[in-house]
């Protein structure tokens, strides 16, 4: 995909605002509920790059989130990484690791279709959990690793905020280059029908193999994130399958399959989300506000907000006669 | 050798009731291709209902199932028609999967709510009491619990074998279109194959409330495993549903004896992953791709 100077003017406004933000705004719980978006948004992202592109729903990338977490943890109980910053030097190999780690995991899940690749992909995530409970010698098991808090002193939460847009941003980068890429076009065809594409030769394991490590990457980054913002590894909450409802939440509300869409999810969805927490967390009253909102999105805007704009703005466009170079769907012509 | 006994017939005992739970699962993805990831949730609810009947009004647990199966059905019927009738997309089976999730989610909240986190179990008087057969203990609950579990998987496969509402959930299953030319009237046999399907999880539901403590959190241990038995068994098949079942309770058991109780559940998924590298489409499902 070239870079048109509309797309370039985008990216920047986006990402300027959202990097001084933190800047802008002191109050340490609006930054708090900063990071939770962003961290949401790049799941959100990670998600949509492969099960969005391919349309192969996995359930199970909480797992590799709960595997950044405790790369993290396993790897300060073990070397000296130092404190402050440093740790975030770190995050490109974690997600280097961990997405090798999952190829072979992902090539025996990928033998499955639709429905049942769903369903391995959730028992990946109760594997995994288990796994950390029960490797108690690495893990710590129910107890949890903990993380050495740095002191980054006042302004506390920024750093971690402006770690996790880097990583949201690595994420918006490599889903826009892939939509141009060809690497893009064989996802679609996948999506569209796996069949015909691999009988006209396209190489479908291959490339949903590469879209489900990137995306197993960049999840398991904000995992290693996560874990050093919270101080606390748990088996629970690391590898948590609230956690993974809510991204895929989030990216059927933006709109799957598009570029901005899983990003537009979570900056609606975590703040509420945060403040049902804060309001309703003790009881688990807020476990129904969230059923009762996924019921909703799922009914009336199964396709998400960004498409059922698109629809919109296409028919309002084609109402109002328009202008020779509408467009018709930006459907994509697959080979 | 004689643990091993032991743990065999206690994996075929605890198998059979989760072959029970399983079918109803198996059943309802092979009518409407509907994974209904809210099945544990379901035997979770109608834990808490039968614990209820049992304890506020002394009712036994096991005779709870013919006041909470009605209920379940009515539930069942209820949510296909308010929740899955109303999806409309092409990608309606995967929406189902997230919305079937959500009502999991809800429905652990209201239990949440309702009767908070501790754990619960419905202990009747008969809880502790066990025949020995030459040497061998056969819990008295675990007994029943697997006659019930036997007596309403063998009802329900009389009701697909032999009655005219039977064969035409096997004609949807089968062609659905066909079915429907044919004078089926699918959306009639949707609704009533998914409560049936919810109330296999009320009959499973009261005998769980025995067998193990449970909380509002539980089904997500309970869905994990039933996902891993419909998958193993291949997806829509109910012979398959109840052979994975079985052997599931066998391979926890064993290895809870021979290695450690720690790794019992995680075995399973071991025998999971080896299965599928073998057949995707699980030991009796069909391909998926002929679906």
């Amino acid at each position: 995909m070239r870079v048109t100077p509309l797309g370039l003017a985008r990216g920047l406004v986006v990402f300027g605002a959202l990097a001084a933000f933190p800047f802008v705004v002191h109050a340490d719980w609006i930054v708090n509920i900063g990071v939770f978006t962003l961290m949401y948004a790049g799941l959100a992202t990670a998600w949509n790059l492969f099960s969005g592109y391919t349309g192969y729903i996995s359930l199970g990338q909480a797992a590799f989130f709960g595997l950044g977490a405790y790369t993290l943890g396993i790897t300060f109980n073990h070397l000296s990484i130092g404190a402050g910053y440093r740790p975030f030097y770190l995050l490109p190999l974690i997600g280097l690791a961990v997405a090798l780690v999952s190829v072979p995991v992902a090539w025996i899940a990928l033998r499955t279709r639709a429905m049942t690749f769903a369903i391995v992909t959730l028992m990946l995530l109760f594997i995994v959990q288990q796994l950390a409970f029960n490797l108690r010698s690495i893990t710590h098991g129910s107890q949890g690793i903990a993380v050495p808090q740095p002191n980054f002193a006042a302004n506390f939460d920024r750093p971690y905020y402006l770690a996790m847009l880097a990583v949201l941003a690595l994420a918006i980068l490599s889903c826009w280059y892939i939509r141009g890429s060809k690497l893009g076009l064989m996802l679609f065809a996948v999506r569209e029908d796996e069949e015909k594409a691999r009988g006209v030769g396209v190489r479908v394991t291959g490339a949903k193999l590469i879209a489900f490590a990137l995306s197993v990457g960049l999840t398991a980054m904000i995992g290693a994130v996560w874990g050093y913002y919270l101080f606390y590894i748990y088996p629970e909450s690391a590898v948590d399958p609230l956690v993974m409802i809510g991204a895929v939440l989030m990216t059927f509300l933006g709109g799957r399959g598009t570029l901005w869409g899983p990003m537009i999810g979570a900056c609606v969805l975590v703040p509420a989300q945060q403040w049902a927490l804060t309001n309703y967390g003790a009881t688990r009253l807020y476990l129904i506000v969230y059923a009762a909102v996924f019921v909703v999105i799922l009914l009336l805007l199964p396709q998400g907000i960004l498409p059922s704009l698109d629809e919109l703005a296409t028919r309002w466009r084609l109402r109002t006669r328009a202008p020779p170079d509408v467009k018709p769907t930006p459907k994509r012509a697959v080979l | 050798m004689h643990l091993v006994v032991q743990a065999c017939i206690l994996g075929v005992l605890t198998g059979g009731v989760y072959a029970l739970m399983a079918s109803g699962l198996t059943l309802v993805f092979g009518v409407m291709r509907v994974i209904n990831v809210a099945q544990g949730a379901l035997v979770i609810l109608s834990a808490y209902l039968s614990y209820t009947l049992f304890k506020d009004w002394q009712i036994d647990p096991f005779l709870t199932v013919l006041i909470v199966a009605p209920l379940m059905f009515a539930l069942g019927v209820g949510v296909q028609l308010v929740f899955i009738r109303s999806l409309r997309s092409e990608q309606a089976e995967e929406l189902s999967l997230l919305i079937t999730w959500a009502l999991a989610l809800g429905i652990e909240g209201v239990l949440g709510a309702v009767y908070e986190t501790t754990y619960r179990a419905s202990e009747p008087s008969y809880a502790n009491a066990s025949w020995t057969i030459s040497g061998y203990r056969f819990s008295e609950v675990r007994v029943f619990a697997f006659a019930l579990s036997v007596a309403v998987l063998v009802l329900l496969y009389l009701l697909l074998a032999r009655t005219r509402f039977g064969r035409s959930v096997r004609a949807t299953v089968q062609n659905p279109t066909s079915a429907q030319l044919l004078g089926v009237n699918a959306n009639r046999v949707r609704a009533l194959a998914f409560g049936l399907g919810v109330s296999t999880a009320a009959a499973a539901g009261a005998v769980y409330a025995m067998l193990y403590p449970f909380n509002p959190g539980s089904h997500y241990d309970l869905i994990s495993r039933l996902l891993s038995i419909v998958v193993l068994g291949g997806l829509g098949s109910v012979g398959g549903a109840v052979v994975a079942a079985v052997l599931m309770g066998l391979v926890e058991s064993v290895v809870a004896v021979e290695i450690s109780p720690v790794w019992s559940s995680f075995s399973y998924f071991v025998v999971l992953v080896a299965i599928l590298l073998v057949r995707p489409q699980g030991m009796f499902g069909l391909r998926e791709r002929l679906l």
